[in-house]
Protein backbone atom coordinates (compact mmCIF):
# COMPACT_ATOMS: atom_id res chain seq x y z
CA UNK A 1 0.00 0.00 0.00
CA UNK A 2 3.18 2.11 0.50
CA UNK A 3 3.59 2.57 -3.42
CA UNK A 4 -0.25 3.89 -3.53
CA UNK A 5 0.17 6.28 -0.84
CA UNK A 6 3.56 7.82 -2.72
CA UNK A 7 1.89 8.14 -6.09
CA UNK A 8 -1.13 9.84 -4.23
CA UNK A 9 1.73 12.18 -1.94
CA UNK A 10 3.13 13.29 -5.47
CA UNK A 11 0.24 13.85 -7.40
CA UNK A 12 -1.07 16.27 -4.46
CA UNK A 13 2.11 17.75 -4.53
CA UNK A 14 2.23 18.64 -8.04
CA UNK A 15 -1.38 19.36 -8.26
CA UNK A 16 -0.57 22.00 -4.81
CA UNK A 17 2.69 23.68 -6.40
CA UNK A 18 0.67 24.08 -10.24
CA UNK A 19 -1.63 26.04 -7.81
CA UNK A 20 0.82 27.73 -5.98
CA UNK A 21 2.15 28.69 -9.51
CA UNK A 22 -1.85 29.80 -10.36
CA UNK A 23 -1.78 32.23 -7.61
CA UNK A 24 1.49 33.76 -7.86
CA UNK A 25 0.45 34.48 -11.39
CA UNK A 26 -2.85 36.09 -10.60
CA UNK A 27 -0.77 37.96 -7.63
CA UNK A 28 1.52 39.54 -10.15
CA UNK A 29 -0.64 39.89 -13.21
CA UNK A 30 -4.35 41.00 -11.82
CA UNK A 31 -4.68 44.05 -10.04
CA UNK A 32 -4.58 47.83 -10.86
CA UNK A 33 -2.85 48.97 -13.57
CA UNK A 34 0.18 51.47 -12.76
CA UNK A 35 1.44 52.20 -15.77
CA UNK A 36 3.99 54.99 -14.07
CA UNK A 37 5.82 52.50 -11.64
CA UNK A 38 5.51 49.70 -13.73
CA UNK A 39 7.16 51.08 -16.98
CA UNK A 40 10.15 51.64 -16.35
CA UNK A 41 10.89 48.59 -14.27
CA UNK A 42 9.73 46.82 -17.35
CA UNK A 43 11.75 48.63 -19.51
CA UNK A 44 14.95 47.57 -17.24
CA UNK A 45 13.84 44.01 -17.58
CA UNK A 46 13.19 44.29 -21.36
CA UNK A 47 16.89 45.08 -21.39
CA UNK A 48 18.35 42.73 -19.25
CA UNK A 49 15.89 39.94 -20.45
CA UNK A 50 15.67 41.31 -24.21
CA UNK A 51 18.26 43.02 -25.24
CA UNK A 52 20.95 40.65 -23.51
CA UNK A 53 19.68 37.55 -25.18
CA UNK A 54 19.99 39.59 -29.04
CA UNK A 55 23.81 38.54 -29.56
CA UNK A 56 23.38 34.64 -29.33
CA UNK A 57 20.00 34.93 -31.36
CA UNK A 58 21.83 36.81 -34.31
CA UNK A 59 24.12 34.28 -34.59
CA UNK A 60 22.50 31.10 -34.05
CA UNK A 61 19.52 32.40 -36.42
CA UNK A 62 22.57 32.80 -39.34
CA UNK A 63 23.87 29.96 -38.87
CA UNK A 64 21.08 27.62 -38.34
CA UNK A 65 19.86 29.50 -41.67
CA UNK A 66 23.40 28.92 -43.43
CA UNK A 67 23.50 25.23 -42.64
CA UNK A 68 19.85 24.18 -43.81
CA UNK A 69 20.72 26.18 -47.23
CA UNK A 70 23.81 23.81 -47.47
CA UNK A 71 22.10 20.92 -46.70
CA UNK A 72 18.76 21.77 -48.45
CA UNK A 73 21.08 22.23 -51.32
CA UNK A 74 22.71 19.31 -51.46
CA UNK A 75 19.61 16.97 -51.17
CA UNK A 76 17.36 19.50 -54.24
CA UNK A 77 20.32 19.58 -56.34
CA UNK A 78 20.24 15.83 -57.24
CA UNK A 79 16.65 16.40 -58.08
CA UNK A 80 17.26 19.52 -59.93
CA UNK A 81 14.72 21.51 -57.63
CA UNK A 82 17.55 23.81 -55.55
CA UNK A 83 15.04 27.03 -56.44
CA UNK A 84 13.26 25.67 -53.92
CA UNK A 85 15.76 26.26 -51.20
CA UNK A 86 14.21 29.52 -50.35
CA UNK A 87 10.44 28.43 -49.40
CA UNK A 88 12.40 25.73 -47.59
CA UNK A 89 14.84 27.72 -45.40
CA UNK A 90 12.18 30.18 -44.95
CA UNK A 91 8.95 27.77 -44.20
CA UNK A 92 11.22 25.65 -41.15
CA UNK A 93 12.33 28.92 -39.57
CA UNK A 94 9.14 30.62 -39.43
CA UNK A 95 7.04 27.70 -38.56
CA UNK A 96 9.22 25.68 -36.45
CA UNK A 97 12.45 26.67 -35.81
CA UNK A 98 12.29 30.17 -34.76
CA UNK A 99 9.93 29.41 -32.03
CA UNK A 100 11.15 26.44 -30.78
CA UNK A 101 15.17 27.42 -30.99
CA UNK A 102 14.84 30.88 -29.73
CA UNK A 103 12.21 29.42 -27.02
CA UNK A 104 15.07 26.32 -25.98
CA UNK A 105 18.02 29.36 -26.24
CA UNK A 106 15.73 31.70 -24.18
CA UNK A 107 14.72 29.44 -21.67
CA UNK A 108 18.85 28.73 -21.52
CA UNK A 109 19.71 32.22 -21.70
CA UNK A 110 17.02 34.49 -19.62
CA UNK A 111 15.09 31.72 -18.37
CA UNK A 112 17.68 30.30 -15.88
CA UNK A 113 19.08 33.97 -15.62
CA UNK A 114 15.50 35.12 -14.12
CA UNK A 115 15.44 31.71 -12.02
CA UNK A 116 18.76 32.48 -9.74
CA UNK A 117 17.97 36.25 -9.26
CA UNK A 118 14.53 35.96 -8.23
CA UNK A 119 15.66 32.68 -6.39
CA UNK A 120 19.01 34.65 -4.39
CA UNK A 121 16.87 37.62 -3.75
CA UNK A 122 14.35 35.51 -1.82
CA UNK A 123 17.52 33.61 -0.03
CA UNK A 124 18.78 37.11 0.88
CA UNK A 125 15.57 37.92 2.36
CA UNK A 126 15.07 40.98 -0.50
CA UNK A 127 11.31 39.73 -0.80
CA UNK A 128 10.56 40.12 2.60
CA UNK A 129 12.43 43.07 2.91
CA UNK A 130 9.93 44.65 0.26
CA UNK A 131 6.98 42.75 2.15
CA UNK A 132 8.10 44.86 4.96
CA UNK A 133 8.13 48.05 3.38
CA UNK A 134 4.75 47.19 2.42
CA UNK A 135 5.98 46.63 -1.24
CA UNK A 136 4.47 43.57 -2.99
CA UNK A 137 6.82 42.18 -4.58
CA UNK A 138 4.75 40.00 -7.13
CA UNK A 139 3.88 43.40 -8.51
CA UNK A 140 7.36 45.05 -8.28
CA UNK A 141 9.83 41.54 -8.79
CA UNK A 142 7.64 39.37 -10.68
CA UNK A 143 4.83 41.33 -12.51
CA UNK A 144 8.07 43.15 -14.90
CA UNK A 145 10.07 40.38 -15.50
CA UNK A 146 7.09 38.19 -16.30
CA UNK A 147 5.85 41.23 -18.98
CA UNK A 148 9.46 41.80 -19.79
CA UNK A 149 9.63 37.58 -21.19
CA UNK A 150 6.56 37.77 -22.90
CA UNK A 151 7.24 41.07 -24.76
CA UNK A 152 10.53 40.53 -25.89
CA UNK A 153 10.57 36.75 -26.66
CA UNK A 154 8.31 36.80 -29.82
CA UNK A 155 10.23 40.06 -31.01
CA UNK A 156 13.68 37.43 -30.61
CA UNK A 157 11.78 35.28 -32.97
CA UNK A 158 11.48 37.16 -35.05
CA UNK A 159 14.46 38.30 -35.88
CA UNK A 160 15.66 35.24 -35.63
CA UNK A 161 14.21 34.03 -38.86
CA UNK A 162 14.89 36.93 -40.83
CA UNK A 163 18.97 36.68 -39.49
CA UNK A 164 17.94 32.71 -40.55
CA UNK A 165 16.74 33.39 -44.06
CA UNK A 166 19.38 35.95 -44.66
CA UNK A 167 21.55 33.66 -43.83
CA UNK A 168 20.23 30.93 -46.27
CA UNK A 169 20.59 33.78 -48.97
CA UNK A 170 23.94 34.03 -48.12
CA UNK A 171 24.70 30.57 -48.48
CA UNK A 172 22.33 29.42 -50.68
CA UNK A 173 22.75 32.34 -53.37
CA UNK A 174 26.21 33.82 -52.89
CA UNK A 175 28.10 30.81 -52.29
CA UNK A 176 26.54 28.12 -53.94
CA UNK A 177 25.02 30.01 -56.41
CA UNK A 178 20.93 29.13 -56.79
CA UNK A 179 19.34 31.80 -58.89
CA UNK A 180 18.50 34.82 -56.75
CA UNK A 181 15.17 35.29 -58.28
CA UNK A 182 14.15 32.16 -58.06
CA UNK A 183 15.09 32.29 -54.13
CA UNK A 184 13.12 35.12 -53.43
CA UNK A 185 9.82 34.75 -55.63
CA UNK A 186 9.28 31.04 -54.85
CA UNK A 187 9.29 32.18 -51.39
CA UNK A 188 7.05 34.83 -51.31
CA UNK A 189 4.54 32.84 -53.67
CA UNK A 190 4.63 29.70 -51.11
CA UNK A 191 4.88 31.91 -47.63
CA UNK A 192 1.73 33.43 -46.62
CA UNK A 193 1.38 36.00 -43.43
CA UNK A 194 -1.48 34.95 -41.59
CA UNK A 195 -0.77 31.11 -42.17
CA UNK A 196 3.00 30.91 -41.69
CA UNK A 197 4.03 34.33 -40.09
CA UNK A 198 1.77 34.76 -37.57
CA UNK A 199 1.26 31.17 -36.86
CA UNK A 200 4.63 30.99 -35.71
CA UNK A 201 4.07 34.29 -33.81
CA UNK A 202 1.55 33.10 -31.93
CA UNK A 203 3.63 30.04 -31.09
CA UNK A 204 6.09 32.24 -29.83
CA UNK A 205 3.94 34.35 -27.63
CA UNK A 206 2.69 31.11 -26.13
CA UNK A 207 6.39 30.01 -25.58
CA UNK A 208 7.22 32.70 -24.06
CA UNK A 209 4.70 32.62 -21.64
CA UNK A 210 4.93 29.29 -20.43
CA UNK A 211 8.67 29.65 -20.09
CA UNK A 212 8.24 33.17 -18.49
CA UNK A 213 6.02 31.55 -15.82
CA UNK A 214 8.06 28.83 -15.09
CA UNK A 215 11.49 30.55 -14.49
CA UNK A 216 9.63 33.08 -12.30
CA UNK A 217 7.84 30.36 -9.89
CA UNK A 218 11.08 28.71 -10.23
CA UNK A 219 12.67 31.62 -8.27
CA UNK A 220 9.89 33.03 -6.53
CA UNK A 221 9.15 29.12 -5.13
CA UNK A 222 12.89 27.79 -4.32
CA UNK A 223 14.18 26.49 -1.45
CA UNK A 224 16.13 29.89 0.12
CA UNK A 225 19.92 27.78 -0.17
CA UNK A 226 22.37 28.02 -2.35
CA UNK A 227 21.65 24.56 -3.09
CA UNK A 228 17.88 24.96 -3.51
CA UNK A 229 18.96 28.01 -5.86
CA UNK A 230 21.22 25.48 -8.03
CA UNK A 231 18.32 23.20 -7.97
CA UNK A 232 15.61 25.32 -9.10
CA UNK A 233 17.81 26.28 -12.15
CA UNK A 234 17.71 23.57 -13.52
CA UNK A 235 14.09 22.80 -13.23
CA UNK A 236 13.47 25.67 -15.04
CA UNK A 237 15.85 25.22 -18.05
CA UNK A 238 14.82 20.84 -18.23
CA UNK A 239 11.14 21.93 -17.70
CA UNK A 240 10.64 24.80 -19.94
CA UNK A 241 12.49 23.10 -22.83
CA UNK A 242 10.68 20.01 -22.42
CA UNK A 243 7.04 22.22 -22.03
CA UNK A 244 8.41 24.22 -25.60
CA UNK A 245 9.01 20.87 -27.10
CA UNK A 246 5.54 19.20 -26.24
CA UNK A 247 3.35 22.38 -26.89
CA UNK A 248 5.09 22.72 -30.37
CA UNK A 249 3.95 19.57 -30.66
CA UNK A 250 0.50 20.28 -29.94
CA UNK A 251 0.44 23.81 -31.55
CA UNK A 252 1.58 22.40 -34.70
CA UNK A 253 -0.87 19.62 -34.92
CA UNK A 254 -3.83 22.07 -34.42
CA UNK A 255 -2.02 24.66 -36.99
CA UNK A 256 -0.80 22.73 -39.53
CA UNK A 257 -2.36 19.32 -39.08
CA UNK A 258 -5.91 18.54 -40.40
CA UNK A 259 -7.50 21.11 -42.51
CA UNK B 1 22.67 57.63 -16.88
CA UNK B 2 22.95 53.34 -16.84
CA UNK B 3 18.68 53.57 -17.39
CA UNK B 4 18.94 55.86 -19.94
CA UNK B 5 21.53 53.12 -22.02
CA UNK B 6 19.05 50.39 -21.01
CA UNK B 7 16.10 52.52 -22.15
CA UNK B 8 18.21 53.03 -25.78
CA UNK B 9 19.13 49.90 -26.42
CA UNK B 10 15.36 48.48 -25.61
CA UNK B 11 14.49 51.06 -28.44
CA UNK B 12 17.37 49.57 -30.83
CA UNK B 13 15.90 46.30 -30.01
CA UNK B 14 12.14 47.54 -30.85
CA UNK B 15 13.32 49.09 -34.24
CA UNK B 16 14.84 45.59 -35.07
CA UNK B 17 12.25 43.98 -34.57
CA UNK B 18 10.54 46.02 -36.88
CA UNK B 19 12.67 45.77 -39.40
CA UNK B 20 13.17 41.85 -39.20
CA UNK B 21 8.79 42.21 -39.08
CA UNK B 22 8.85 44.26 -42.44
CA UNK B 23 11.72 41.67 -43.56
CA UNK B 24 9.24 39.29 -43.38
CA UNK B 25 5.95 40.80 -44.25
CA UNK B 26 7.37 42.28 -47.47
CA UNK B 27 10.09 40.34 -48.90
CA UNK B 28 9.15 36.98 -47.84
CA UNK B 29 5.60 36.50 -47.84
CA UNK B 30 5.00 39.01 -50.30
CA UNK B 31 1.68 41.05 -48.68
CA UNK B 32 0.23 42.38 -51.84
CA UNK B 33 -2.60 39.92 -53.53
CA UNK B 34 -4.33 38.93 -50.62
CA UNK B 35 -6.82 41.28 -49.25
CA UNK B 36 -10.23 40.47 -50.39
CA UNK B 37 -11.81 43.63 -50.59
CA UNK B 38 -9.87 44.40 -54.28
CA UNK B 39 -11.06 40.90 -55.74
CA UNK B 40 -14.08 39.55 -57.75
CA UNK B 41 -14.64 35.56 -57.88
CA UNK B 42 -15.33 33.72 -61.23
CA UNK B 43 -16.54 29.99 -61.26
CA UNK B 44 -15.08 27.45 -63.72
CA UNK B 45 -16.32 23.45 -63.61
CA UNK B 46 -13.71 20.82 -64.43
CA UNK B 47 -13.84 16.77 -65.57
CA UNK B 48 -11.14 16.48 -63.33
CA UNK B 49 -9.14 18.84 -61.26
CA UNK B 50 -5.76 16.91 -60.66
CA UNK B 51 -3.78 18.04 -58.27
CA UNK B 52 -4.84 21.36 -58.02
CA UNK B 53 -5.61 23.20 -54.24
CA UNK B 54 -6.96 26.01 -52.94
CA UNK B 55 -4.60 29.07 -52.91
CA UNK B 56 -3.05 27.61 -56.32
CA UNK B 57 -2.41 30.79 -58.29
CA UNK B 58 -4.37 31.99 -61.81
CA UNK B 59 -2.15 33.16 -64.54
CA UNK B 60 -2.48 34.55 -68.03
CA UNK B 61 0.55 34.18 -69.96
CA UNK B 62 2.47 33.78 -67.03
CA UNK B 63 1.52 36.71 -64.53
CA UNK B 64 -0.48 35.37 -61.58
CA UNK B 65 -3.70 37.57 -61.86
CA UNK B 66 -5.46 36.02 -58.72
CA UNK B 67 -5.81 32.58 -56.55
CA UNK B 68 -7.88 29.69 -56.55
CA UNK B 69 -10.67 30.72 -53.53
CA UNK B 70 -12.16 26.89 -52.81
CA UNK B 71 -12.57 23.97 -55.49
CA UNK B 72 -16.11 22.67 -54.24
CA UNK B 73 -18.29 18.93 -55.84
CA UNK B 74 -20.99 20.03 -57.46
CA UNK B 75 -23.65 18.10 -55.69
CA UNK B 76 -25.94 17.34 -59.03
CA UNK B 77 -24.12 16.52 -61.31
CA UNK B 78 -20.47 15.70 -59.53
CA UNK B 79 -18.26 17.43 -61.30
CA UNK B 80 -15.72 19.50 -59.60
CA UNK B 81 -16.25 23.86 -59.04
CA UNK B 82 -13.20 25.78 -58.85
CA UNK B 83 -13.94 29.28 -57.47
CA UNK B 84 -11.34 31.69 -58.44
CA UNK B 85 -10.41 35.31 -56.81
CA UNK B 86 -9.17 37.61 -59.22
CA UNK B 87 -7.77 40.59 -58.71
CA UNK B 88 -10.03 43.91 -59.66
CA UNK B 89 -6.86 45.54 -61.15
CA UNK B 90 -7.55 43.15 -64.28
CA UNK B 91 -11.62 43.38 -64.88
CA UNK B 92 -12.21 42.93 -68.91
CA UNK B 93 -12.00 39.90 -69.19
CA UNK B 94 -14.37 38.66 -72.35
CA UNK B 95 -16.87 35.80 -71.83
CA UNK B 96 -15.30 33.79 -74.73
CA UNK B 97 -12.20 33.40 -71.97
CA UNK B 98 -10.73 29.70 -71.56
CA UNK B 99 -9.69 28.45 -68.11
CA UNK B 100 -7.49 24.90 -68.35
CA UNK B 101 -5.14 23.15 -65.43
CA UNK B 102 -1.50 23.27 -66.41
CA UNK B 103 1.55 21.95 -64.40
CA UNK B 104 4.28 24.51 -64.12
CA UNK B 105 7.59 21.62 -64.93
CA UNK B 106 7.55 18.20 -65.05
CA UNK B 107 6.61 17.89 -61.19
CA UNK B 108 6.04 21.41 -60.48
CA UNK B 109 2.65 22.65 -59.14
CA UNK B 110 -0.50 22.90 -60.75
CA UNK B 111 -2.05 26.07 -61.76
CA UNK B 112 -4.68 27.63 -63.75
CA UNK B 113 -3.86 29.34 -67.08
CA UNK B 114 -6.33 31.86 -68.26
CA UNK B 115 -6.40 32.45 -72.31
CA UNK B 116 -8.22 35.80 -72.37
CA UNK B 117 -11.14 35.25 -75.32
CA UNK B 118 -11.64 38.10 -78.43
CA UNK B 119 -13.03 40.91 -77.27
CA UNK B 120 -15.81 41.55 -80.10
CA UNK B 121 -18.70 43.29 -80.57
CA UNK B 122 -21.81 41.72 -78.70
CA UNK B 123 -19.55 39.63 -76.31
CA UNK B 124 -19.46 40.67 -72.69
CA UNK B 125 -16.85 41.17 -69.79
CA UNK B 126 -16.98 38.76 -67.58
CA UNK B 127 -18.53 40.13 -63.94
CA UNK B 128 -18.38 39.00 -60.54
CA UNK B 129 -20.22 35.40 -60.08
CA UNK B 130 -19.86 34.32 -63.78
CA UNK B 131 -18.90 30.54 -64.46
CA UNK B 132 -16.11 30.62 -67.44
CA UNK B 133 -17.69 27.77 -69.67
CA UNK B 134 -14.70 26.75 -72.15
CA UNK B 135 -12.77 24.85 -69.60
CA UNK B 136 -10.08 21.78 -69.97
CA UNK B 137 -9.13 19.53 -67.10
CA UNK B 138 -5.96 18.78 -65.83
CA UNK B 139 -3.50 16.26 -67.49
CA UNK B 140 -3.61 13.12 -65.16
CA UNK B 141 -0.44 10.87 -66.14
CA UNK B 142 -1.62 7.63 -65.64
CA UNK B 143 -4.72 8.42 -67.95
CA UNK B 144 -1.09 9.46 -70.81
CA UNK B 145 0.32 6.00 -70.24
CA UNK B 146 -2.71 3.96 -70.23
CA UNK B 147 -3.55 5.63 -73.37
CA UNK B 148 -0.07 5.26 -74.32
CA UNK B 149 0.23 1.65 -74.20
CA UNK B 150 -3.14 0.50 -75.13
CA UNK B 151 -2.56 1.96 -78.11
CA UNK B 152 -5.87 3.89 -77.99
CA UNK B 153 -5.39 6.22 -81.45
CA UNK B 154 -8.67 8.05 -81.19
Amino acid sequence: MNWLANIGASTIERVVMFGRATLMLFGALVAKPQPLKMLPLTIKQLYVVGVQSLLIIVVSGLFIGMVMALQGYTILVGYGAEGSLGPMVALSLLRELGPVVTALLFAGRAGSALTAEIGLMKATEQLSSLEMMAVDPLRRVIAPRLWAGVISMPMLAIIFSAVGIIGGHLVGVDWLGVDEGSYWSIMQATVEWDKDVMNGVIKSIVFAFVITWIATFKGYDSIPTSEGISKATTETVVFSSLAVLGLDFILTALMFGIE
Amino acid sequence: MKSRKAELLVGLFVVLTIAAGLILALKVANQSISSSADTYTLYAKFDNIGGLKARSAVKVGGVTVGRVDSITLDNEDFTPIVAMSISKEFQKFPETSSVAILTSGLLGEQYIGFQPGFAIDGIENLVDGNYIQDTKSALVLEDLIGQFLFGNND
